[in-house]
């Protein structure tokens, strides 16, 4: 019979809404609150020193607004205001420098969309499948347009003829926080895209972000983008701090370590349908759709499977991809209500093919922790319902 | 009201361009505007201000400040500061961090790393310490405490005896078990060649099984993000070694009585002057007094009388915030004794006092902080 929210008036139809001063900052509207961060609480001894996951499952398009962003603290976020923000240049330098927030703010300005991910994003499935939700497997990851100054315009500034040859030189950069997550940087990298934002997706950076400074390594481990970013040292070695020598450093199956393990590699998956977002509509047109990034650059080409990587067809990105950013890729299909263990894997324009979870152990073991970007196993059973498995 | 103005025509506006020292540059990238260029913002960082924050030691022993410790000395200073955590003997507690032990375990199933099994360079151990610990209250430790509590982690991993006097003189006798354990990133070798291929199309594999199913191991948080902890973790998480740490957004408890209105009896001034100093091992996650608020645990302001799980805003695990009762002095005698034992399920890290008079005199300091 006929709709009758389509046949009877309905009370948004007849009566009033919200009037424009009802929220000065919006939030979603209510029916969207499933769609935030989580933490996975037994993952850490402390929420204050601890990780939650973006909410990748429930999002479209690239850009990740700041609201459901992953957050990784290691002393809890702080809060810092721009008037009591200091940022100092010191150490081999011509003049070691201190800026205000309003000096920043003065420097020539640029924009960058960037991915930032966690370096143990996908590091609790190395041993086998575990966490049931693109969130949880895949959300140490977000990506935004930020606004702010080149590193190299800030070094200029303080001058770096007392640094004199680059090639051994590196640059520590540490926050504010209790735990100020000190990361040593090569002086390559920081005269390249390195750069210091204070806004993204064109507000303040929230507080969970690093409010009002924080840096970014376009293509690094999301470790390095240090928030609250205070001060920057240009030095003649690595520090070797406990965050790149104890954490951020890849163990391998004979127990030596890799470490200066910088640069994300090349990474996709199906972020719908997946465990959190089961098919729910009938047979006939389905869209999967997932994310897919490098750390090498711009991501070429996304393959999607449907029968656990036996055959694989080439998915259409929604745009070309971008340097160190996140592409969106869509198969459009139909769905007629079978089984299928989908699967995506990212191509970037170095040829680097996202490899499988079996050819990263045979390299790497199991205790790597971080940097598991292999391809991702969803399996769709023929209710729509979807579960993270791991196959043959 | 007033109408709407209309906006004003567009004016046209000269190409944007940064001016700097007298010289107009036009440029699409900030760089090559800036290039060379210096555009005299900011100012000279003074020297107590370098002093101040540039306090990072380098691995050869660069920035170590004057002082230093013993293992002695540091054992006190460690059970203060340190042993909520990390455990009286560095072992840790729950899943906060172990600093010794695993010696010999980099190639098992589940490694364990240490100070003494996976840290290659002491001056890590230093800057560590001095800067970021204690969890809570970082920076309050002076250079001859950080010395000693270094010396106390080193002893504890069997690498230097109780008497070693650390310092920046000893500095480089101390040898690192893992010193040699580790290689700068061989990817591009050992990865990158290998996958820089032409993918498969089709007829990639034969045979497609299911090996492994991640409910079958239930560990993922529900919606609402409460989940009980994995009996046991085979598949040991990532980001840290992890004790169970419920977010259940729990409901206070029952009925909160308000404290009790009888006049106080007379405080025992020296043992809550003792008190004081036993709560030093509590303040990393209690605030207590004026304006103390919820941090890691909940503010302990009129503790004793409280109801159990009983302040609005903080985030009991299910089994504190469904007890009931209130803090009397003999629950919070038992409860401070053995945590886990007299609530099941507290996500209450510490381990318990474990000297009577301790416990007697940190309730009276707690009834004397009442505001």
């Amino acid at each position: 019979g006929p709709d009758p929210l389509i046949t009877e008036v309905q009370e948004w139809a007849s009566g009033l809404g919200d009037g424009v001063d009802a929220t000065p900052y919006g939030l979603p509207i209510k029916f969207e609150d499933d769609v935030v961060r989580r933490n996975v609480p037994w993952l850490t001894a402390d929420p204050i020193s601890s990780i939650n996951f973006t909410p990748i499952h429930a999002l479209d398009g690239t850009i990740t607004p700041q609201g459901c962003a992953f957050e990784r603290h290691h002393s809890g976020a702080i809060e810092l205001s721009k008037a009591d923000y200091r940022l100092m240049i010191n150490g081999l330098v011509d003049k070691p420098l201190v800026f205000t927030y309003e000096d920043l703010e003065r420097f020539p300005r640029e924009n960058h969309v960037y991915f930032c991910e966690c370096a143990a994003n996908t590091g609790m499935e190395w041993a086998g499948a575990q966490l049931n939700g693109a969130q949880f497997t895949h959300g140490m990851i977000h990506n935004m347009e930020y606004s702010g100054v080149p590193l190299r315009t800030l070094l200029a500034e303080a001058g770096l003829d007392a640094a004199g040859d680059f090639k051994d030189k590196w640059v520590y950069v540490e926050g504010a926080d209790a735990s100020s997550n000190g990361r040593s940087i090569p002086m390559e990298k920081a005269m390249d895209d390195v750069f210091v934002a204070f806004k993204a997706n064109g507000e303040a950076l929230r507080k969970e972000h690093g409010y009002p400074v924080r840096l970014v390594v376009p293509g690094w481990e999301g470790n390095m983008w240090v928030k609250w970013l205070r001060r920057i040292e240009v030095m003649d070695g690595p520090v070797e701090s406990r965050e790149e020598t104890s954490k951020y450093t890849d163990t391998l199956a004979d127990g030596t370590s890799r470490k200066w393990t910088w640069v994300m590699d090349a990474k996709s998956v199906v972020t719908s349908p997946s465990p959190q977002s089961p098919i729910k509509h009938g047979h006939g047109p389905l869209v999967i759709t997932g994310l897919a990034w490098s750390g090498h650059g711009k991501i070429t080409r996304v393959d999607v499977s449907k029968d656990g990587g036996k055959t694989w067809e080439t998915a259409r990105l929604a745009a070309e991809g971008e340097d160190k950013a996140l592409t969106r890729f869509y198969l459009d299909t139909t769905w007629n209500g079978e089984e299928m263990l989908l699967q995506s894997r990212a191509i970037d324009e170095t040829g680097y093919v996202q490899p499988t979870k079996a050819q990263l152990r045979e390299v790497r073991g199991l205790n790597s922790v971080y940097h598991n970007n292999c391809i991702q196993t969803w399996h769709v059973k023929t209710n729509g319902e979807a579960e993270n498995v791991e196959v043959s | 009201p007033a109408p709407i103005p209309e906006p004003e025509a567009p004016v046209q506006v000269a190409e944007a361009a940064p001016a700097s020292e007298g010289i107009l540059v036009s440029a699409a990238h900030a760089d090559e505007a800036s290039a060379g260029l210096r555009f005299g913002l900011g100012r000279e960082a003074l020297p107590e201000e370098i002093a101040a924050w540039n306090v990072d030691v380098s691995p050869d022993g660069t920035g170590l400040p004057d002082g230093s410790g013993d293992a002695i000395d540091g054992e006190p200073l460690f059970e203060e500061n340190c042993a909520v955590c990390h455990g009286s003997f560095a072992e840790g507690v729950d899943n906060w961090p172990k600093l010794a032990g695993g010696d010999g375990t980099l190639a098992d199933e589940d490694p364990l790393k240490t100070v003494g099994s996976y840290w290659p360079y002491l001056s890590t151990v230093f800057d560590y310490v001095h800067r970021s610990m204690p969890f809570g209250n970082a920076q309050s430790l002076s250079a001859d405490e950080t010395y000693a509590i270094v010396a106390y982690i080193l002893y504890s991993n069997d690498m230097i005896d109780d008497d070693f006097v650390l310092s920046r003189d000893s500095w480089t006798e101390v040898e690192m078990g893992n010193a040699d354990g580790f290689i700068i990133d061989d990817r591009a070798e050992t990865e990158y060649a290998q996958w820089r291929t032409e993918p498969c199309m089709e007829n990639c594999k034969e045979t497609v099984e299911i090996t492994m199913r991640a409910t079958v191991l239930d560990v993922t948080p529900d919606e609402e993000g409460a989940e009980e902890a994995p009996a046991e973790m085979d598949h040991s998480p990532a980001v840290a070694t992890a004790a169970p740490v419920e977010e259940a957004a729990a409901e206070p408890a029952a009925e909160a009585p308000v404290a009790a209105a009888a006049a106080p009896a007379a405080l025992d001034a020296e043992l809550v002057a003792a008190g004081e100093k036993v709560f030093k091992k509590c303040k990393a996650c209690h605030q207590v007094g004026d304006g103390a608020k919820n941090k890691t645990g909940p503010q302990l302001n009129a503790i004793v009388g409280r109801a159990i799980g009983g302040v609005d805003g903080f985030k009991y695990s299910s089994a504190m915030a469904e007890h009931g009762g209130v803090w009397d002095e003999a629950a919070l005698a038992a409860f401070l004794a053995k945590p886990k034992d007299y609530i099941k399920g507290t996500k209450m890290a510490f381990a318990g006092l474990r000297k009577d008079d301790d416990i007697t005199a940190v309730i009276e300091y707690l009834k004397s902080t009442a505001p």
